[in-house]
């Protein structure tokens, strides 16, 4: 896993409520063997018509907005429990989403994949929004270290939690695997106390 | 101080902490073709081998076809994925009830009714249905492709615990009311993320009265509100059905039993959330939008607060009713509701009668096991004189992945978990409902009240 330190971008707004994961990549889509390519599927039943035409209206074809900062409404990633979702985002070039709130698994998901979930409260989700709508143009700052959320050129700076296993896996590009990985004797001692039936 | 029944199976099963987050233990993973192929990659890219390979099992389902599943898969990308799930348990050691195998089935229909499930365990698969199995009193939910590969590589995962919540209801159901109508009205009160960061214990006279088969419905739809999970304890149904699956030896059974029996949260427990519902308040359930918690009793509107781009979608309004509403394709099957105990009841209701006209039927039984048992059990001609096709075991027209798909723009009554856009197809919309809601639907040609029809 890539480490995650901290990123400036623009952002994109999805001001959607209960966006689930059969939205960010449609089952059909689910057929490859490899972590690669799911970029060209994400949101592709809302991107792009049943003839493959663009939607004109649905924002990942706005040009007035790009980045690598996804702004969501609440239970962001909802749903199916595919990383797969986590993995079109990525591919896509999303390394942030921001929502007041996620779905269990999408969370879990999207650290295990250097993609940071920052969850912030209604009322700062709403500053957000308005901020990107008066300006496309207008820089965000996420800073994991300092867990803080930066609207840039404005006074507003948002602090956001973080489990702190997660926060130095991601600063590290430590996956938990590698951790797991070295408690095997431990685990072993555990199986042979366990009772099982 | 007094625990709740996760609590207890979460502590019994704690390797280590770390900041916070604990490794715990996992006793069964399941595999299925979709989730699983980038796991396996993983191993391989490390040198390592499958930890414990008879704590996991296989089976495909999400890819295969409900027709002729003893010719080869006709679509390229999913025939791939299957031969890529017969390669790498293959390659790892790691049973596999594949394509064509007499055990093949839905993964959770599959785990209990081969005895795979058990009270007590913990339970994962890279599936978010996987709460099925917490109706054995498990610890059962979902994981992506990376959690999958560090059960396959140390059978354990770096977890936190979720919050408790318990979901008490009471009372006796009307007739015509089932465990599906109990879990979408739960839904509906409480939202499709109502229930996020919680691990719910489902409880109460109604709950106890519930078969295995149904409670299973119940947890199936767990993560429609959000849980991590949802279980219920072990009680003497339990017990039975457990005793009545068992592969392993028999000598421990009553050490064993006396060890489920264990398995409850202390009286004096205390749940971050609680809530309670009246049994006598459930009529059958329909939903109207596109998500489980857009639901609502069959005699009622749609409220006028509902979201426009949901009911646009569906092709509604605020204020509709959904009765008499003309429907073109009735789905029975999926996670939810494709034992055999939902195809008896809809057997037992359309006996003697013919669908409309108007309207395609799909069975899909969950399993090869609950397809041999419909056949024998005559069911599979009762389905053939009313005009509804019984086909074999997978996913099917639940998630719009395989050839079952419902065409853009028309109506499906499904007895699946999800409405969710396109959820059974580009375009498709979905009408969640009971088997039986479903089967009246499928008489009908329109949305009926079943309780009028009983």
């Amino acid at each position: 896993m890539e480490k995650f330190e901290q990123i400036q971008s623009t952002a994109i707004p999805l001001p959607i409520e209960h966006v689930d994961t059969d939205q960010i990549i449609p089952a059909r889509f689910l057929k490859a063997t490899t972590r690669e390519g799911f970029g060209d599927n994400l949101f592709r039943d809302w991107r792009y018509d049943r003839s493959g035409t663009e939607i004109r209206d649905f924002v990942l074809n706005n040009s007035r907005y790009k980045g690598s900062i996804l702004v969501a409404g609440q239970n962001f990633g909802c749903g199916s429990s595919r990383e797969h979702a986590a993995w079109a985002l990525y591919d896509y070039g999303i390394r942030v989403v921001v929502s007041s709130f996620f779905a269990d698994i999408f969370k879990g998901n999207s650290l295990n994949n250097g993609l940071l979930p920052v969850q912030l409260t209604n009322e700062q989700m709403t500053t957000i929004f308005q901020a990107v709508e008066e300006n496309p143009e207008v820089e965000f700052h996420v800073d994991l270290a300092r867990q803080n959320f930066r609207i840039l050129g404005t006074e507003h700076a948002f602090s956001f939690g973080i489990d702190p296993y997660k926060k130095m896996c991601l600063l590290n590009g430590y996956d938990d695997l590698d951790f797991l990985l070295s408690l095997e004797a431990e685990i072993e001692t555990f199986e042979k106390q366990q009772q099982i039936y | 101080m007094e625990k709740t029944l996760v609590d207890k199976i979460w502590k019994a099963h704690k390797v280590h902490e770390v900041e916070g987050a604990e490794v715990i233990y996992i006793d069964q993973q399941f595999l299925h073709e979709v989730t699983s192929p980038q796991a396996f990659d993983g191993l391989r890219n490390r040198g390592r081998d499958v930890f414990r390979k008879h704590k996991n099992l296989a089976t495909a389902d999400h890819n295969v076809p409900t027709i002729n599943q003893h010719l080869p898969i006709s679509e390229p990308l999913s025939r791939k994925q299957v031969k890529t799930l017969n390669e790498n348990c293959a390659e790892f050691g790691v049973e596999l009830f594949g394509l064509g195998h007499e055990k093949q089935g839905i993964v959770h229909v599959i785990g209990p009714e081969l005895g795979y499930t058990k009270p007590g365990m913990t339970i994962v698969c890279g599936d978010s249905h996987t709460s099925t199995h917490g109706a054995f009193g498990a610890i059962a939910f979902g994981i992506g492709t990376s959690q999958v590969e560090q059960v396959l590589a140390t059978q354990c995962l770096v977890l936190r615990k979720p919050k408790n919540m318990r979901i008490t209801v009471d009372g006796t159901l009307q007739k015509g009311v089932f465990a599906k109508d109990v879990i979408l009205y739960i839904i509906s009160k409480l939202g499709t993320g109502g229930a996020t960061g919680h691990f719910v214990e489902y409880a109460g006279s109604t709950i106890r009265n519930l078969s295995m088969e149904a409670r299973m419905t119940v947890c199936n739809m767990s993560i429609e509100m959000g849980a991590r999970g949802g279980l219920i304890a072990p009680d003497d149904i339990t017990i039975d059905y457990v005793k009545d699956h068992f592969s392993g030896d028999p000598a421990v059974l009553p050490e064993a039993v006396q060890f489920w029996r264990s398995l409850t949260s202390d009286p004096g427990a205390v749940f971050d959330t609680e809530y309670h519902f009246d049994a006598a308040d459930i009529e059958p359930m329909v939903t109207y939008g596109t998500n489980p918690g857009m639901g609502m009793k069959v005699t009622e509107a749609i409220p006028n607060t509902a979201d426009a781009k949901p009911l646009s979608y569906m092709g509604l309004n605020n204020g509709d009713s959904l009765l008499g509403k003309k429907i073109q394709h009735v789905f029975i099957g999926s996670c939810t509701n494709s034992r055999i105990e939902d195809l008896r009841l809809v057997a037992d209701f359309v006996k003697g009668k013919r669908k409309s006209d108007d309207v395609q039927v799909m069975i899909i039984p969950g399993s090869k096991r609950v397809e041999k048992q419909a056949r024998e059990e005559g069911l599979d001609r009762i389905f053939e004189d009313a005009g509804f096709q019984l086909r074999e075991p997978g996913c099917s027209a639940c998630l719009g992945m395989n050839e079952d798909k419902i065409p853009s723009g028309e109506y499906c009554v499904s007895t699946s978990n999800r409405n969710f856009e396109g959820r059974q197809g580009p375009g498709a919309r979905t009408i969640l409902a009971s088997p039986l809601t479903a089967a009246a639907a499928a008489i009908n040609g329109k949305i009926v009240d079943i309780r009028k029809e009983l």
